[in-house]
């Protein structure tokens, strides 16, 4: 789960991290409000879940209140990459004598937290680590230590030659290590941490992904999700224990397991359509799940045939054809369904399904072929 | 042969009084494989009873169950809030091999448990995988029995039904497994393609190795290059994912493309670089290691 900047300052604050203070605005009447409160220049920044909102006009510096009122007008109800901007974070401007980079994420060759900072900050860390690794460094924490002071200390000796910002720069590692175990974090990230000619190192950006499987231990970090950067579709998926993304073909699918439900999704492709979903049904044969995977996948305007690919191994093939006639019973579908169900208890399967005047196939491809008529047909 | 558990499996089941626990506890003594123990806090001194009447003896603990049944494999239903814990008790109790079937259990806890396991010798498999199954020897996990079939071929996948889709045409077509594993779809897992690979390679059963990859992370790419650097056997292969968006996780907590790293098509690059021919369907894995094979 993705959260906003100006949540993530909110965790890293709570860990000790000097951050500059900053508030939301959802109107430009609330923005000019509170930038006349800092007084003095502001920035007024888009709290979307994207990366490049600076680039996109989201990011802009305003010398007093009316400027910031006049860009909040502009930022809000803007859209970043497809995700339309609701809330605007009001901070007063620094002083910026260098920028940084600090950012730990959980790596999968190490297995365990790992950092890498950069002098060279406001950067797209990805690219300097694949253009120039030399200006990285970085440090595998060991889960069962944290980070120590003195691995703290090699990152920030990387970064500064100044003591007093050094002292600094270990102490707000340490500090975002917490932050980061503390929020249940796969990543945490400040871009830039910056220098002040006053001698102060600030975090000024914040970023922060928090792993899905932390939530039920965490209700402080669920309540920070915000569904209206979403589809409603996925919402509602998340509440039904449906595993659903929304793409934007025309080919609704409904598999079991998410690793065969990408494998339709790639073999629609193969037959020349176009998937309109990832979505894992999982091994459950209740009707109510069915009816929760049709109504989100017809919730979609471009849904033009769904496409239904279930492996029967330890759920029976029979309950899931009688899940899926319960369902249409329930609700009226308009697009065209077609069904591939094999393993388990299969023949009883297609016999359920065509008494009730679906067509059953037993073959992967066979299916996905059919779908992709039906969808480009109804075209 | 077979890789990892065969007819020496004696397994201890750690949440076996669960739902899915007792569910796949029955299928699992069904097909053959010696269930010696279970685990449940709480309800140590009751048996639970197996399809044919069987008695597994319950225990409050893990060193309880090792120390009077002798267990050398423990497969975990525990669920996500105590399955890191679970797996931390099996590292510590004796056993070489730990399954871990539980999916959602939190990424921080996993990197301490697989720290401990490794310090152990333990091997951990998963977590939020479908487990292994050697056809006709023993069966861990909750891979149905009824599609696989004793042969020649190798298998190692990070999803579920895909597994399933694949080991079912394989069977199909005639193809008989050695072993099928399944490594498990999350970011942080015991097993690796590569520690599947080596063992695939040094047992003299297997002839040939399909491998099944998915999106997110490397583990791919590196599996490739010891292919070419390590092993005769064949390797064909296919990754789940083209049409998948990048910064999107598509069901297993694992399957994301961050940035540009962890696409299907780097990873074909680096199947076809090192050798291992590239499905472009599910259905032609059959083809594929038939030629190889030949």
């Amino acid at each position: 789960m993705d959260i906003h900047e100006y949540q993530a300052k909110e965790r890293f604050r709570a860990a000790g991290i000097a951050v500059p203070p900053g508030e939301i605005a959802t109107t430009p009447e609330e923005a000019e409000s509170i930038a006349s409160g800092y007084g003095g220049t502001v920035v007024v920044k888009a709290q979307v879940h994207s990366g490049g909102r600076g680039k996109a006009g989201g990011v802009k510096l305003a010398k007093d209140a009316a400027e910031a009122k006049e860009y909040a007008t502009a930022i809000l109800g803007m859209e970043i990459n497809g995700l339309t901007v609701h809330k605007v974070l009001v901070t007063p401007a620094e002083d910026i004598d260098t920028e940084a980079y600090v950012g730990v994420l959980i790596d999968r060759k190490t297995q365990a937290a790992t950092f890498m900072v950069s002098a060279e900050g406001g950067i797209d860390i990805e690219h300097v680590a694949h253009e120039t690794p030399d200006l990285i460094r970085k440090l595998t924490v060991d889960p069962r230590y944290g980070i120590l002071p003195h691995q703290a200390f090699w990152l920030a000796n990387f970064l500064y030659d100044d003591p007093g910002l050094i002292k600094q720069a270990s102490k707000m590692i340490a500090q975002l290590y917490d932050a980061f175990v503390n929020s249940g974090a796969s990543m945490a990230e400040i871009n830039p941490l910056i220098t002040t000619p006053g001698g102060d190192v600030k975090a000024i950006d914040a970023k922060m992904t928090i792993d899905d499987s932390e939530l039920f231990r965490r209700p402080d970090v669920t309540g920070m999700r915000d569904t209206s950067s979403e589809p409603p579709s996925e919402t509602k998926a998340r509440e039904a224990g449906l595993s659903y993304v929304k793409l934007d073909g025309d080919v609704g699918c409904c598999v079991n397991g998410a690793g065969l439900a990408m494998a339709t999704m790639d073999l629609v492709k193969y037959y020349g359509g176009t998937p309109a979903n990832f979505l894992d049904i999982g091994g459950s044969s209740n009707p109510d799940k069915v009816v929760a995977a049709l109504e989100i996948i017809t919730s979609d305007p471009n849904v033009k045939a769904i496409l239904f690919n279930i492996f029967g191994g330890i759920t029976r093939c029979d309950d899931v054809a009688n899940g899926i006639v319960e369902a249409t019973k329930r609700i009226h579908i308009k697009p065209p369904i077609v069904i591939r169900l094999t393993g388990t208890n299969e023949e009883r399967a297609l016999e359920i399904l065509e008494e009730a005047g679906f067509p059953a196939y037993t073959s992967m491809d066979a299916v996905v072929e059919k779908a992709v008529q039906l969808a480009r047909g109804a075209a | 042969m077979s890789i990892f558990v065969d007819s020496n499996t004696k397994l201890v089941v750690q949440g076996i009084t669960g739902r899915d626990g007792s569910f796949h506890t029955r299928q699992t003594i069904e097909y053959g494989t010696a269930v010696v123990a279970g685990v449940t806090p709480g309800k140590g001194g009751q048996t639970f009873e197996g399809p044919n009447g069987e008695a597994v003896p319950i225990f409050n603990a893990m060193d309880e169950a090792v120390a009077e049944t002798g267990a050398n494999t423990s497969v975990i239903f525990v669920p996500p809030p105590f399955a890191a814990g679970a797996i931390l008790e099996a590292a510590d109790s004796g056993v070489d091999l730990v399954v871990a079937i539980t999916e959602g259990v939190p990424v921080l806890d996993m990197a301490r448990a697989h720290a401990f396991a490794r310090d152990k010798g333990v091997r951990v498999l998963g977590p939020n995988c479908p487990g292994l199954i050697s056809p006709g020897r023993a069966k861990v996990g909750i891979l149905p029995g009824q599609i696989v079939t004793e042969g020649p071929i190798g298998l190692v996948s990070r999803s579920g039904t895909l597994t399933y889709e694949a080991v079912h045409q394989l069977t199909g077509a005639g193809l008989g497994q050695t072993t099928c594993v399944g490594i498990g779809g999350d970011p942080l897992i015991g097993t690796n393609f590569i520690d599947c690979l080596e063992a695939f390679e040094a047992d003299p059963e297997t002839k040939g190795v399909v491998m099944i990859g998915e999106i997110g992370g490397t583990d791919e790419q590196e599996a490739a290059a010891f292919v070419s650097a390590h092993m005769s056997k064949p390797v064909v292969g296919f990754i789940a994912g083209r049409t998948a968006p990048p910064g999107r996780r598509m069901g297993h907590a694992g399957a994301i493309i961050s940035g540009s790293a962890g696409t299907a098509e780097e990873k074909m690059k680096a199947f076809e670089e090192n050798g291992i021919s590239v499905a472009e369907r599910p259905a032609d894995l059959v083809g594929l290691i038939q030629a190889a094979l030949a």
